[in-house]
């Protein structure tokens, strides 16, 4: 993974020092809450309904065993002995103290950890795929990418006071796992006809009140120019986006008032004016630093494996053992490199909000990391860990150990493995609860035969409009919202966050808390009664269309 | 004379800001709205005293890009400390045009924005509010370093690193 020079932790130290300057002074009553929000914002710092929440960054979801170690050790110090894995990839601590913040960034840093950017209106952590690097159907490995962009936005002068915040995510593989379409810019690593790789680059994705599908703007923007081309689009959103309504202040509802060709156009003239105006191309991107950042992706000294023999190892061990068999099936995916394999760990067993792990368990997690994944692990936006790098052999002692610990809960891509915000349990915005939803959800189907049955199915929760569960794009959608006072639950079917993305469609009326597992059970009796063999959820509905679920789910409401 | 922070030192301002409703005065240097010197450009070339115009979020450098050796300094206004547009304006007027004046920021900033705003060219800096500029100034090298490059730098930091 991409280690720090004196350089980067010269920013990182410096930036702690300045935040702990802000703070003091705040303290001493010498900013204002109005002027020190976006202070706190940039680094990761909300007042929410209880307590403070303070986000910390995980760039593109990489994480050592070292910095989860540290993250475990400031919970307990600084927290409940918690922290709350969230779809951006991040990591949320739920309790701090607004004193003690300047502390924890300070412990960060001795990890080259940060919290900045990870809110406000600015340039935020950019999301990649989990399986990075060892994805079968990979094009390239986008984390040195990942890490160039993260560079070139940490502190960007230019761009720190935006209408509103603004996601990149970089997919490098042939299927998505990164939403990409759904993000203010979504990058696509392509090959040209020469076999080099570009970017084809789209923008105006996103969730939110008004959810979007990104547009294409470019097909392939050569590598040394991707810095340049991106501060043409930040440039012309930072100076044509709106600043009135902070409900139409993201990108998207500039690309779409300007139509995406207008947009693109906007974007090529600013970017040929940079060019001309950057005669000696220092702004391009040298050689010499993409092999520097590539060189921190290298891959692990992969031992020679025999396949084969590694896969009936594991195929009679799974005979004699379903649950093994089980986790097998749902946990454990293929890699690239012959003889491992990426293990999901489950942040989703029952009865725990989705991606609440404890200290204890992260250092559980990162013991499982040295022995199995060479000290390294990557957090999914849908909140979950991956272990890369496992020995086919070793998956055996891996799944043992993990269920020990309450992380090997054979769920990944079923109904229990559900996207979900804090909502209203802690979140200032939220109109309902959505982690009780979610937990009722996964205790009524709780029989795991019917739940593999159901095959994969996403489920994702939002407990307010701005769609931090990702409501849109759930095969099956909630969405909470307040009716005088009380918490209903919209119900939306048919969205995804594949290549093929697709926004979900309002079912009807909205349902009581009580009414919503009923709900939900009623949709997966209609999918299970028209399913064709081997027909998902979705594929089911795409195909029947909306009026079946709606039919049934309200038949005794009519 | 209101106090000011110009190229990290706190001096007297001698620069008078006139709305577009106020009469020009037959002398001194005077700061106008851009729609003003739209209008009156011939009157503030003729008349005694330097002109410098300010530029609102929402005006395009671009309208001025042909006039920029009439101004000694270009002042940008901040309605608000967190609209960003101002930044993009200050590093055009530097990247682009290549203008060697002061670049004033004015109106409601704040001293914790002095570093990335110093990056994008600005140069002075005039706060509607009463603070410590001497303290204020400390912020403008809160870092020693930067990725990007800006204003400041040609080079980005990753020709740079050794």
């Amino acid at each position: 993974m991409y280690t720090y020079d004196q350089y980067d932790q010269t920013l990182v130290d410096e930036r702690v020092a300045q935040f702990r300057d802000q703070t003091q002074r705040y303290l001493d009553g010498q900013i204002s809450d109005e002027e020190f929000l976006p202070l706190r914002l940039q680094n990761g710092l909300y007042v929410q309904r209880l307590a403070p929440m303070l986000r910390i960054a995980i760039p593109y979801g990489l994480l050592s065993s070292r910095q989860v170690r540290k993250l475990a050790e400031i919970s307990r110090r600084f927290d409940k002995g918690y922290v709350h894995f969230t779809t951006r990839q991040n990591i949320q601590l739920n309790w701090p103290q607004l004193e003690e913040v300047p502390d924890i960034l300070a412990e960060l840093a001795s990890v080259q950890m940060h919290a900045i950017q990870t809110s406000g209106n600015c340039i935020r952590n950019t999301t990649t795929d989990q399986f990075a690097g060892v994805a079968v159907d990979e094009i390239e490995d986008p984390r040195p990418w990942c890490e160039i962009i993260r560079q070139w936005s940490t502190f960007h002068p230019e761009f720190a006071f935006l209408p509103r915040k603004f996601k990149i995510a970089v997919c490098g593989s042939e299927e998505d796992r990164a939403a990409f379409l759904l993000h203010d810019i979504g990058i696509q690593l392509v090959k040209n006809d020469r076999g080099e790789t570009g970017f084809h680059i789209y923008v105006g994705g996103g969730l939110g009140r008004t959810p979007v599908i990104a547009s294409s703007i470019r097909e392939f923007l050569p590598q040394k120019h991707l810095l340049t081309y991106l501060d043409a689009i930040l440039r012309v959103y930072n100076r044509y986006g709106n600043r009135d309504n902070k409900y139409k202040a993201r990108i998207k509802i500039l690309v779409k008032a300007w139509t995406p060709e207008v947009f693109a156009q906007r974007v090529e003239s600013e970017w040929q004016q940079i060019i001309a105006g950057d005669k000696d191309g220092l702004g391009e991107l040298t050689g010499r630093e993409i092999e520097r950042v590539k060189t921190c992706f290298t891959l692990p000294n992969y031992k020679i494996v025999d396949q084969a023999e590694a896969d009936a190892q594991l195929a009679a061990l799974a005979q004699d053992n379903i649950p093994f068999a089980r986790w097998l099936s749902r946990n454990v995916r293929d890699q690239k490199q012959p003889g491992y394999s990426a293990v999901t760990l489950s942040l989703k067993p029952a009865g725990v909000a989705p991606g609440d792990v404890t200290d204890r368990q992260l250092e559980k997690i990162a013991d499982l990391a040295d022995q199995f994944s060479f000290g390294e692990l990557r957090s999914t936006h849908n909140q979950n860990i991956v272990l890369a790098d496992v020995l086919k052999r070793d998956l055996f002692d891996l799944w043992q150990l993990a269920k020990a610990d309450g992380l090997a809960t054979p769920n990944i891509g079923t109904i229990h493995d559900i996207i979900c915000c804090p909502g209203g349990d802690y979140c200032s915005l939220a109109n309902a609860k959505s982690i009780p939803v979610a937990e009722a959800i996964q205790r009524k189907f709780e029989d795991l035969d019917y739940v593999y049955d159901l095959g994969d199915l996403e489920l994702n929760i939002s407990g307010c409009m701005n769609a931090c569960g990702h409501h849109h794009v759930g095969h099956i959608g909630i969405l909470g919202v307040d009716k005088k006072g009380e918490e209903w639950y919209q119900i939306q079917i048919g969205g995804s966050a594949s290549k093929q993305a697709a926004l979900a469609k309002v079912l009807g009326p909205s349902l009581s808390r009580d009414a919503v597992v009923e709900g939900i059970e009623k949709l997966l009796d209609v999918y299970i009664e028209h399913r064709q063999p081997e027909e998902t959820f979705l594929a089911t509905y795409q195909r029947i269309g909306m009026d079946k679920f709606k039919e049934r789910v309200y038949a005794e409401h009519s | 004379m209101p106090n000011i922070l110009s190229h990290g030192k706190v001096i007297d301002d001698h620069w008078i800001l006139l709305s577009d409703e106020d009469a020009i005065p037959a002398q001194g240097d005077i700061i106008v709205p851009l729609s003003t010197w739209a209008a009156q450009r011939e009157v503030l070339l003729a008349r005694e005293g330097a002109v410098s115009v300010l530029l609102d979020g929402q005006d395009e450098v671009e309208t001025i890009a042909d006039d920029l050796a009439h101004f000694p300094m270009i002042a940008i206004h901040f309605a608000k400390f967190v609209d960003g547009r101002g930044f993009s304006s200050a590093l055009l007027l530097r990247d682009r045009y290549h203008y060697q004046g002061n670049i004033r920021a004015i109106g409601h900033i704040i001293r914790d924005q002095l570093f990335l705003m110093k990056r994008c060219g600005f140069s002075e800096f005039s706060f509607s509010a009463e603070i410590d500029l001497h303290a204020a100034a400390d912020s403008l090298n809160v870092f020693s370093e930067s990725y990007q490059t800006a204003a400041d730098t040609a080079e980005p930091l990753f020709r740079r690193r050794r």
